[in-house]
């Protein structure tokens, strides 16, 4: 169980504009009082032993460790994708995260300190986090991420657009963002704290699907509101009836004030009854996070010796 | 590293997580609870009460006759006239004790609750005994607010209230009896029933510890024969949650008396789905709906109403949400499904369930395991139930979910009428007017829109037609226990 | 040569008729004196048949107008009994009230007081509640459906109105069995409620014998509620037992002299209606 994700040819690219509208127009409502309720349902799950430490494990798995902050160096990046392959240097058995995360003018590093270690290399593009930059210029910095070797590309959805109203746009630069993005997996970051309702969530999730993300991303984790579970469920929800559509499974990608491993299994516990075990690999699911990954390491030794454990025992990266 | 399609992981096991039951002592035997303290019964019965998951007898509990519901009534009407004689700020103070000792107790009595009754858990845990303890603070505060309760009447108390609780919501229907009651300044008899005692049992230990006057209450156990005997005994009041086969007993066992008489009884909601309804939600409304307690729950969901065009997609879901709910050992904190409350109920259930079958009903059920001994029933869904069937008219009061279309909010309106009860309904659709145009007719006490199964002690509840009398909860729930000029009878 | 009296036949209001009773029966009507002053329907089980059948249809009908409307209907019912005072001042003489002109009074201002209660019900005794959760919770009180009245066998005009006016201003229908020894006034107030604005149906009125009729308005299963003031003390066991049957709401009033302060009250409107609380929960 220690090998990292495994990444599906790229799923067939967009759908016609008027196949999207027409699942646009069909996308249910969404009621936020029993959205949070079966969310705090599920989150209230009782998961222990074996079934914690299968939940830890895949977290990490499903783990995008992330930094994007506009003071990173080469210097942390090589010392992230360390941790990132060897998330503890003294327990081979502990797995190695999906992939790292970062800007642009890192990804070179992040390429070739991870060559051959299966761990993936992620960059936002596409003037994150806003996604408000000239459109030509967007797709360029998506073209020039995949160029450099990106294997993964998140970037955002355009939220002026789409809370504008303008769909049919918002679906074709989206669409364009797909072909710009070529063999790399495409994550759309809706910013679901932007969005304003559960059903703006879920109107968002449709339509970059229908465009032909690869994964939904909650959130660029830039601003106050992150992901929830229950902005999570909606999306998962969505993915769920996209599947019933069209025969494609969309991923899901949390990120954003995941930092505790109690968090990581209620996400993974709603995903389960949400989506299925289908979804339950990293080929479909992600956590984006950075400081998640020594909570879950502290809590699997946990399970393993029966001892708490404190924050000394593990490496900072 | 290969481009290959990984294949999904082994699935998720969730490992054990059952609820400690240390927390619960159980004496081998529990007489009965008159006068303040247990006494053995005077008719020399005992019976024993069982876990009905596992079938293991959890202790012997004492069999009231009719001499030792005399005895209780007699009890409670020597404590009235101190009762009645405390000012309601001091009455008060005693509810708000009970409502904080059932906070401290909480997981004791939820776990017990779950070990005689049956239900999961986390449902014991996270609404009966939270529920309990609120009924209990709520209607202390208004002990001593009553004259503001009923513009222009003089409120006082009845006397002695003979109240009689089913096996569904053993605490959670205590607290509703006793604690409007209490608040009210009567005295009272309770009778648990038969098979889910104990909790009332540790209540009474909890009310004694309370320093409650001996005699305000007394809690006599026994099966239908101790009801009669507490129906027939010199009360002033009989207040009934239960069957409307026995409710109506009870209507005759009264009549010409002059006692008072509330009934809360059975049900057949529908729960009404329409096309453009939050239909994920909507899902989740239904499951809870006809699943919460097993469907033992007088107004749950059980008559699904689907409006035509998203009958498909719905089932399609509630399959796929069936398959995920877990059923087995109630105390393990992750069952959304126990165990059926008794072997009799079983029995009941399962003869309706053949004759949805025997009637040309589709069935679905999804695959489960069941543990070896206890009694369990899987969730059930039948498709293609018409009006004229038994599983759509009679109550089951089971995990089995009729569902039936229809076309129009009218025809919507009109099936869901059709039924002899009247306790609750449900409504899914996000259109505003729609929901309220469908509350305004729907004939039931308790319509839930967008929601369903919510209970709350400032809500009024109880049914129309032969979904009983009364109210329970709220404002409303006060009247039952109080007298005014001449009026009712 | 002098004129020769119109005699009036009095009959039964069934769905805004008055038909005779299909048993063809009647009974003699004797003033507190003894004197016979008319003949009466006697109703049988299948004029109240009949008489449940046009409440139950009339029903939905009435509780859908706006309480406004209803209000404003009830008045007209004072207004139109004032015009025919004299008419029920000599039947209220006839049975034998010590002071008719004030019994007349005090029915006319009944229904005043009760048709202002229309709009006003849901407000006093319904209201919102407040649950602990994000749910919005309200509860108002709705017309319980058809409700029987067993009108007092005293006070055969103002026991009769205040019991009929709470039942029906908040939607109700009504099969009322009039005061057997004295139905003229209700007979009266029936042709008063043919000429006014109340629907057909709305209510109905029923002549002839308490004994044999109250056990078959309490048994009837498409009757609601039962309003037992006047069904005598020996036949109460049998009432309350039969209407066991579909759980019928009973009630009886307050006390047993209409001129008395507590013989009206909000509470005789609620007692013949049901509480429906509707949960919806609030969110964006």
């Amino acid at each position: 169980m220690s090998q990292a994700a495994e990444i599906t040819p790229r799923a067939p690219g967009s759908l016609a504009p008027r196949e999207a509208v027409r699942l646009l127009a069909r996308v249910h409502a969404v009621d936020a009082v029993g959205l949070e309720g079966r969310a705090a349902a599920l989150a209230s799950r009782s998961i222990k032993k074996d079934a914690k430490l299968w939940a830890l494990d895949l977290a990490i798995r499903c783990m995008d460790l992330t930094t994007l902050e506009g003071s990173d160096t080469a210097g942390k990046i090589v010392a992230l994708c360390s941790k990132a392959v060897r998330p503890d240097p003294v327990d081979p058995s502990i797995p190695s995260v999906a992939a790292v995360c970062l800007y642009p003018q890192l990804v070179p590093v992040a390429v070739q300190e991870l060559a051959g270690t299966g761990v993936k290399v992620a960059s936002v593009a596409g003037s994150f986090p806003s996604g408000l930059g000239p459109l030509d210029a967007r797709l360029q910095e998506i073209r020039d991420v995949a160029a450099m070797g990106a294997d993964e590309i998140d970037i955002v959805l355009n939220r002026s657009l789409f809370l504008g109203g303008r769909y049919r746009e918002t679906f074709e630069e989206l669409a364009g963002a797909r072909e710009a993005a070529g063999s790399a997996h495409l994550k759309v970051i809706l910013e679901t704290g932007e969005l304003g309702s559960y059903d703006r969530i879920r109107q968002a999730s449709v339509l970059a699907m229908a465009a032909g993300a690869d994964f939904i991303k909650t959130s660029t984790g830039k601003i106050g509101v992150n992901a929830t579970l229950p902005t999570a469920l909606c999306m998962e929800e969505a993915a769920r009836d996209f599947f019933r559509e069209t025969g494609r499974r969309v991923g899901i990608k949390v990120a954003g004030g995941v930092r505790a491993a109690k968090q990581a299994i209620q996400y993974l516990v709603v995903l389960h009854e949400t989506l299925g075990p289908e979804w339950m690999t990293p080929d479909l699911f992600r956590i984006g996070a950075s400081s998640l990954l020594n909570d879950v390491l502290m809590q699997i030794d946990k399970q393993r010796t029966g001892r708490y454990q404190g924050p000394d025992y593990f490496t900072i990266d | 590293m290969t481009d290959a399609i990984q294949t999904p992981m082994p699935s998720w096991e969730y490992a054990p997580a059952p609820e400690s039951t240390d927390i619960v002592k159980l004496a081998d035997r529990y007489g009965l609870f008159i006068g303040g303290d247990f006494v053995d019964p005077k008719s020399g019965r005992w019976f024993e009460t069982i876990n009905p998951a596992t079938e293991e007898t959890l202790a012997e509990v004492a069999e009231a006759g009719p001499e030792d519901v005399g005895l209780a009534v007699d009890a409670a009407r020597d404590a009235g006239t101190t009762w009645r004689g405390l000012a309601g700020s001091e009455r008060a103070k005693y509810l708000f004790r009970i409502a904080r000792a059932l906070q401290e107790r909480a997981r004791e009595f939820a776990v017990l609750e779950t070990m005689n009754g049956g239900k999961p858990i986390k449902e014991s845990r996270d609404i009966d005994l939270p529920l309990a303890a609120a009924h209990f603070f709520y209607y202390a505060g208004w002990a001593d607010k009553l004259e503001y309760a009923f513009p222009g009447r003089t409120p006082r108390p009845i006397g002695v209230a003979g109240q009689i609780i089913p096996w569904n919501f053993p605490m959670l229907m205590a607290a509703w009896k006793l604690a409007p009651a209490l608040a009210t300044g009567n005295t009272v008899v309770l009778k648990p029933a038969e098979t889910t005692p104990l909790t009332a049992l540790l209540l009474a230990e909890v009310i004694r510890e309370a320093e409650l006057p001996p005699g305000v209450v007394n809690i006599v156990t026994g099966a239908g024969q101790t009801g009669a005997a507490l129906v027939a005994a010199p009360v002033d009041k009989i207040a009934f949650t239960g069957s409307t086969e026995v409710g109506k007993l009870i209507r005759r066992a009264t009549a010409g008396t002059g006692k008072r008489l509330t009934l809360e009884l059975g049900g057949k909601a529908a729960n009404v789905v329409f096309e453009d309804a939050a239909l994920d939600q909507a899902v989740e409304g239904v499951v809870n709906g006809i699943f919460f307690n097993q469907g033992h729950v007088c107004c749950a969901g059980s008559r699904l109403l689907v409006q035509e065009p998203v009958f498909e997609i719905l089932i399609d879901k509630l399959k796929e949400r069936l398959q995920t709910l877990r059923i087995g050992d109630p105390l393990d904190k992750n069952t959304d499904i126990g165990a059926i409350n008794s072997r009799q109920q079983l029995d009941k259930i399962e003869e309706l369930v053949a004759s949805g079958v025997a009637e040309g009903a589709e069935m679905y059920q999804p695959f489960c395991d069941l543990p070896e001994r206890g009694f369990w029933f899987r969730p059930t869904l039948f498709t293609g139930v018409s009006q004229s069937h038994r599983i759509a008219r009679e109550e089951i009061f089971g995990p089995v979910l009729s569902i039936l279309t229809f076309r129009t909010p009218e025809e919507a309106v009109e099936k869901a009428n059709n039924s002899p009860y009247g306790l609750s309904a449900g409504v899914w659709t996000e259109k505003g007017s729609r929901i309220l145009w469908m509350a305004e007719r729907l004939r039931a006490g308790v319509v839930w829109a967008n929601t369903f199964n919510r209970f709350d002690p400032a809500s009024p509840f109880g049914g129309y037609k032969e979904s009983g009398f009364g109210r329970e909860g709220g404002l409303q729930g006060l009247e039952p226990y109080l007298a005014f000029d001449g009026g009712e009878i | 040569m002098s004129r020769v009296p119109v005699k009036r036949t009095a009959k039964l209001f069934i769905a805004g008729k008055f038909p005779r009773s299909e048993s063809g029966r009647s009974y003699e009507v004797l003033a507190n004196d003894g004197r016979p002053i008319a003949r009466a329907a006697q109703a049988s089980r299948k004029d109240l048949r009949d008489a449940v059948k046009a409440a139950r249809s009339a029903q939905p009908g009435w509780a859908a107008m706006t309480a406004y409307n209803r209000g404003q209907i009830l008045y007209r019912v004072a207004e139109l009994m004032e015009g025919r005072r004299e008419q029920f001042r000599s039947e209220l003489a006839d049975a034998g009230a010590s002071d008719p002109d004030r019994g007349v009074d005090a029915a006319i201002d009944r229904w005043v007081w009760y048709a202002g209660w229309a709009d006003k019900i849901g407000q006093v005794l319904g209201g919102t509640n407040p649950v602990a959760g994000p749910y919005y919770n309200f509860t108002v009180p709705e017309p319980t459906g058809v409700v029987g009245v067993v009108a007092p066998q005293d006070q055969s005009l103002l026991g009769l109105i205040s019991r009929l006016a709470p039942a029906i201003v908040s939607g109700n229908t009504a099969v009322v069995l009039a005061s057997e020894r004295s139905p003229l006034p209700a007979i009266s107030l029936a042709e008063v409620l043919a000429t006014s604005d109340v629907p057909a149906g709305v209510v109905n009125i029923l002549t002839g014998s308490t004994v044999e009729l109250a056990p078959w308005l309490a048994g009837h299963m498409d009757v609601n509620a039962l309003d037992v003031t006047g069904v005598p003390a020996d036949l109460m066991a049998e009432v309350q037992t039969l209407a066991a049957e579909n759980v019928k709401r009973l009630h009886s009033a307050p006390t047993s002299d209409p001129f008395s302060a507590s013989a009206q009250s909000p509470y005789e409107v609620t007692a013949l209606m049901e509480f429906k609380t509707v949960w919806h929960p609030i969110g964006a």
